[in-house]
């Protein structure tokens, strides 16, 4: 056998069906092969977006993604997404061409170097040099990106080595002696933990994506309800507890929901679990849950301590460490479940609640994404670019279930929502997939849509078209006297035609209450379709400025009329939330 | 928070091509500051031991070792406590000696500091001299005055004292 059918053959064994790729010179053996093989692979129009359907996949389907591209451009063309990848801990393995080994380090033609470029990128990087090194490393790269703290690893393979012969071995030993992800939690710490929580009267759990990752929703809901603490998400964490749940405060952070923010400034024992405590998510360290004790739950040993100095640390995975938590604290009977705390913060929650009914033209975002939760079930996957778009419906979604809410967080990649919504159609089948994008990310990766046309992959797109790079332009509006240094984007193109030239069906919204229909009807004609919305680029989403804690958001936030009246929803809050 | 300090962290590493660059990467990325580095083989053949002296609290210390844990191909990581280590470090240098004076009086510095000459030309003498650190910045200045024309340092490498090993 040859090394690339070595490869092939190992992706199967490792239970790979699809991979999203674009060839290449290097990659012409590789390509021959798959010609004869039964791997579904998906010729996607731009590398970057092969590496977001790839995590696109993995975030919905919790298997690992699979990306392949060329040596040189095919590769630099794949950083970006394999970026995202890493930031967000998500499982890809991304197969690089590279130029014959006798060439590499002679800047031959399309020669780069993947391994160096990649290195800081990923949880680690391959080159094999003899095809007999393969069966060994495609095994090594899944398990290593799929378990511990998960995270892209990359192939690189020379042109010779894919079409070199080897003896395969169906099942190789891997021998990873550096590499030993620790799961179970430290008893002793489990136990500190539960005492502390036990005697808490105002504590908060902060949920982020390491719950989602490790499955433990489940237990989440439990340990809120055990002992009565309201639930603030990070961004990456949106879908780890409903929404909809009494205890759900929604996202913490600079885009947050004040409620969220004001109950993690009061409380006295945040919880939080596999967050990284991002700056997006604290605010100002020093301000951030400063009358609380804090335990932290994550299996990646350096993320404790790295921003936020802790009480109590505990290493491992999230589910197994919930378990355990919730057993010790039944077992003291020490339910602290502290009513008073948790009806002050429904209270504060209740003079929050954001207006999203508008019937202005043009159509205000959170009409919109009103619209939206209003078209789609709990089951649907949303994926969103990054943006405004991102941050209305990270702030106005009501998301219940985990696996169901993909963003790109910790790099912030426009152009990731509609890549990583074929990837996570391509996964899940079964479910539907809406992209929610702006239009300057969407123009970005919108050769996409041959894609989508080509094989037949339904997902909706709605792009929030407001022709500003709006996120950036709110930012000059706030911080730098409304002078919006080039975030206008114009007013071309014509999205509906642009998807009609791709084939793709497409669909204009201009007033309130026709995206509702429109969206319904496209998720049900099981076609792919772009709906271009047009939205009001005046609507500023309140916010915490860089820099200042968590309860100093800026902005005016519009609160439903019953709630409290025309009192600035902040100052409104801020008296419920109280010292 | 407690105080700057120099710390000798012992890593053992899996003698592949690229390790060095990777732990030496995760140094810049992170922008943890390191003084040295050493690499070589040790007592089994596929790993090699590093010794890296960098300068931190005890945060950034505690992220150093943490993230050098994450790297795949790094086995174990060690803080290396001061007092019980030893630590040795090998110096080159090549003194401008133009006089019979001049030798005479290096030759005499070197055998102070168990140093040894090994190389002589009519102009130059070169001298190896191991120790630990300050004991080679001690003898480069003594011997400054001469005109030094090259120094080539490596850098400490360090083991635990006693039977204990990491
Ligand atoms: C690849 C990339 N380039 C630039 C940015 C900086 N950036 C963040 S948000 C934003 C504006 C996004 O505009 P648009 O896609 O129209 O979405 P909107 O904010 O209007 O919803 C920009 C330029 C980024 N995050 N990613």
């Amino acid at each position: 056998m040859r090394g690339g059918e070595a490869l092939l053959k190992s992706l199967e064994n490792q239970g790979v069906d699809v991979v999203f790729g674009y060839p290449g010179g290097q990659l012409l053996p590789l390509y021959d092969m798959i010609y004869d093989s039964d791997l579904r692979h998906i010729l996607v129009r731009h590398e970057q977006c092969a590496a977001h359907a790839a995590d696109g996949y993995a975030r919905a389907s919790g298997k690992v993604g699979v990306c392949i591209a060329t040596s040189g451009p095919g590769a630099t063309n794949l950083v970006t997404g394999i970026a995202t990848a890493y930031m967000d801990s998500s499982p890809i393995v991304a197969i690089a061409g590279q130029v014959p080994t006798g060439l590499i380090g002679n800047d031959a033609f399309q020669e780069v170097d993947t391994l160096g470029m990649t290195m800081p990128i990923t949880k680690h990087n391959f080159q094999p040099i003899t095809s007999k090194e393969i069966p060994e490393m495609v095994k090594s790269a899944f398990y290593i990106a799929g378990t511990g703290r998960p995270g892209p690893v990359v192939l690189d393979l020379p042109k010779d080595v894919q079409e070199q012969e080897l003896d395969f071995e169906n099942d190789v030993k891997i021998n990873l002696p550096g590499y030993k992800p620790t799961r179970k939690g430290h008893p002793l710490q489990i136990k500190r933990a539960a005492s502390l929580i036990g005697n808490a009267k105002k504590p908060v759990i902060l949920a982020g994506g390491g719950v989602i990752i490790s499955n433990s929703s489940e237990e989440l809901l439990k340990l809120s309800e055990l002992v009565g603490a309201p639930v603030t998400t990070s961004l990456l964490g949106k879908g780890s507890f409903p929404e909809d749940h009494d205890l759900s405060l929604g996202m913490l952070g600079m885009h947050g929901r004040l409620s969220a923010n004001f109950a993690v400034d009061k409380c006295d024992c945040l919880i939080a679990v596999g967050c990284r405590f991002s700056d997006r998510t604290t605010g100002k360290i020093s301000e951030f849950a400063k009358n609380a004790k804090i335990i932290h739950i994550d299996i990646d040993p350096a993320e404790i301590g790295k921003n936020v100095d802790v009480d109590i640390p505990i290493v491992g995975d999230a589910k197994i460490i919930l378990s355990n938590l919730i057993r010790a604290i039944s077992q003291n009977k020490m339910s602290s479940k502290s009513m008073e705390w948790v009806n002050r913060v429904k209270d504060f929650k209740q003079t929050c609640i954001p207006k999203m009914s508008f019937d202005n033209t043009p159509l205000k975002p959170q009409q919109v994404i009103k619209e939206i939760a209003e078209a789609v079930d709990d089951d649907t996957i949303v994926t969103t670019d990054v943006g405004q778009n991102q941050m209305w419906m990270a702030h106005y979604f009501t998301s219940r279930k985990p696996k169901t809410f993909l963003s790109s967080g910790g790099l912030g990649t426009m152009g990731f929502g509609f890549p990583a919504a074929i990837g996570a159609k391509v996964a899940m089948p079964e479910s539907d997939v809406v992209a929610v994008a702006g239009d300057g990310g969407f123009l970005m990766v919108s050769q996409e849509l041959a894609t989508v046309k080509e094989y037949d992959i339904p997902v909706v797109i709605c792009v929030l078209d407001n022709r500003y790079l709006g996120m950036v332009a709110q930012w000059q509006n706030l911080f730098y006297e409304k002078r919006l240094s080039h975030t206008h984007l114009g007013e071309s193109p014509d999205f509906v035609k642009l998807a009609e030239a791709f084939g793709v069906a497409a669909d204009r919204v201009e007033r309130p209450g026709e995206l509702r229909e429109v969206l319904s009807s496209a998720i049900n004609s099981g076609e792919p379709t772009l709906i271009d919305v047009t939205i009001d680029p005046d609507e500023i989403l309140p916010m915490v400025p860089p820099g200042c804690g968590l309860t100093e958001i800026v902005g005016e936030y519009k609160t439903e009329p019953n709630n409290s009246e025309d009192v600035p929803y902040h100052e409104a809050a801020k008296e419920r939330a109280g010292d | 928070m407690d105080d700057q300090r120099t710390h000798i962290i012992s890593a053992l590493v899996l003698h592949k091509p690229g390790v060095l660059q990777r732990v030496a990467g995760l140094f810049t990325r992170r922008g943890f500051n390191i003084e040295s580095i050493t690499v070589g083989t040790s007592e089994q053949e596929e790993i090699a031991r590093m010794t890296i002296i960098a300068k931190g609290d005890g945060k950034v210390l505690e992220q150093i070792t943490k993230q050098l844990n994450k790297i795949i191909d790094v086995i174990k990581v060690r803080d290396l406590e001061p007092e019980n280590t030893v630590k040795r470090e090998l110096c080159l240098i090549k003194v401008h000696s133009p006089t019979e004076k001049i030798r005479a009086e290096v030759v005499q510095y070197v055998n102070i500091f168990r140093g040894r000459v090994i190389d002589v030309s009519p102009e130059t003498l070169t001298i190896e001299m191991t120790g630990a650190s300050d004991k080679i910045d001690a003898l480069i200045d003594l011997v400054k005055g001469f005109g030094i024309k090259e120094i080539a340092r490596t850098g400490p490498t360090a083991m635990s004292r006693g039977v204990k090993t990491i």
